[in-house]
């Protein structure tokens, strides 16, 4: 099955708040521009969001896949909803939050941005047919291969297994940051013992599940992959000192770009893709910039531990 | 779109995210950081295609949790980026 055809109005849309999210990124770099980029930003993100809910209006659907009785008004004041609850909870957190206490907010939000990509991940895998991301039956050799429905095609089993690692990822590991950031657990690093050769085998079975996906869609794999990247990503941040955490959540905020931008390439979505990989790079250009001006080396401090002095 | 398409949008798009931040000022590091985090919320898309999906509700059911966490992030990630900025301007006055 083909990916549902997106409006061409749809994608233009969707490019013009791509170029909004580098003027906010410019307008930021500035001090004279950053209240206009903020605004920038503001304006992109309206843009994706009611492009997105115009042309996927929830449908009740008819006897088979593609007929339809009308929107469903039921499914979209849902959906309203969770946007305006959203809405409420995220003002109020910002406006009650006190100035000092900035640093772990950043990093409670970014945990909310990977448990999201976790959720688009699922289901994504779950639903695969409303996605469009089901294989054509040519690309199997084999006819009872393909019988057995909802055969998800190889090349989107890939870029879900990435989504889902990374978005795992940003979540525990940004769980960690605020947790340290907060006081609510030490900011000194916990050292485990052999912990690069846990990493390293957490990380080489993440890899393997994944390319082992390809092959087979079993459930077992997609959330072993998940369980794994919530664990690595919580490994990963631990022996890391509470003086290195804004380079850590700069770091983290750069892995949830990179998911998102993952799930753009699942589900072929050019917002998802261009907002993805900006967020991306200018996150991990940021953590660079970031550990020049702190002094830090910044291999030491994303491999974590060996910056630890001060924590 | 195919898949040559959507990586070259990808790799075009790192390249703009690569050169866009060098410049940036010490003291804007974190409000930086938050409108990035506020941006990156663009995962709502994702979930709001999950979301108005038919079929499967258990599926739908996560795409309006993840509508719900990535709508926290964007109003409050803005919020916060813009009462960040406006310290900022006090203080340089």
């Amino acid at each position: 099955m083909e990916h549902a055809a997106v409006p061409a109005w749809a994608l233009l849309a969707y490019l013009v708040s791509g170029v909004f999210f580098i003027l906010a990124l410019r307008g930021l770099s500035s001090p004279v521009s950053s209240r206009r980029g903020n605004r920038f930003g503001m304006a992109g993100m309206l843009i994706a969001v009611v492009t997105t809910l115009v042309t996927h209006v929830p449908m009740i659907q008819g006897d088979n896949f593609n007929s339809y009785h009308g929107p469903d008004f039921g499914a979209i004041a849902w959906v309203l909803g969770a946007i305006g609850l959203g809405a409420v909870i995220g003002l109020t957190t910002a406006r009650k939050i006190a100035m000092t206490d900035m640093p772990q907010l950043v990093a409670a939000f970014h945990s909310l941005v990977g448990l999201a990509a976790v959720l688009v991940a699922a289901a994504a895998f779950l639903n695969p047919a409303s996605f469009g991301i089901l294989a054509t039956p040519e690309e199997f050799m084999d006819p009872t291969e393909f019988a057995k429905l909802g055969l998800i095609n190889p090349v989107s089993r890939i870029e879900m297994g990435l989504g889902v690692a990374i978005g795992a990822i940003t979540f525990s590991g940004s769980v960690i940051a605020f947790l340290k950031l907060a006081g609510k657990m030490s900011g000194a690093p916990i050292l485990l013992p052999m912990r690069h050769v846990i990493n390293l085998g957490t990380l080489a079975a993440i890899l393997g599940l994944t390319a082992y996906f390809v092959v087979d869609q079993s459930p077992w794999i997609f959330w072993t992959i998940t369980a794994l990247s919530f664990i690595i990503g919580f490994l990963l941040i631990i022996p890391i000192g509470g003086a290195d955490m804004p380079v850590v959540v700069s770091m983290l905020n750069s892995y949830s770009g990179w998911a998102a931008a993952a799930m753009g390439f699942t589900l072929h979505n050019s917002a998802m893709i261009i907002t993805g990989a900006l967020v991306g790079s200018s996150g991990a250009i940021l953590s660079y910039i970031m550990c020049k001006a702190m002094n830090r080396s910044f291999i030491s401090v994303i491999a974590g531990g060996f910056g630890a002095d001060s924590g | 779109m195919d898949f040559i398409s959507i990586l070259s949008i990808f790799v075009m798009a790192c390249f703009v995210g690569y050169y866009v931040v060098w410049s940036v000022t010490p003291a804007l590091h974190t409000p930086l950081m938050a409108v990035t985090n506020a941006i990156s919320s663009v995962i709502i898309v994702g979930a709001l295609i999950a979301a108005a999906a038919s079929g499967a509700p258990g599926a739908k059911w996560l795409g309006l949790l993840g509508v719900v966490l990535a709508s926290i992030n964007i109003f409050g990630g803005f919020a916060v980026t813009e009462r960040m900025l406006a310290m900022y301007k006090k203080k340089d006055k």
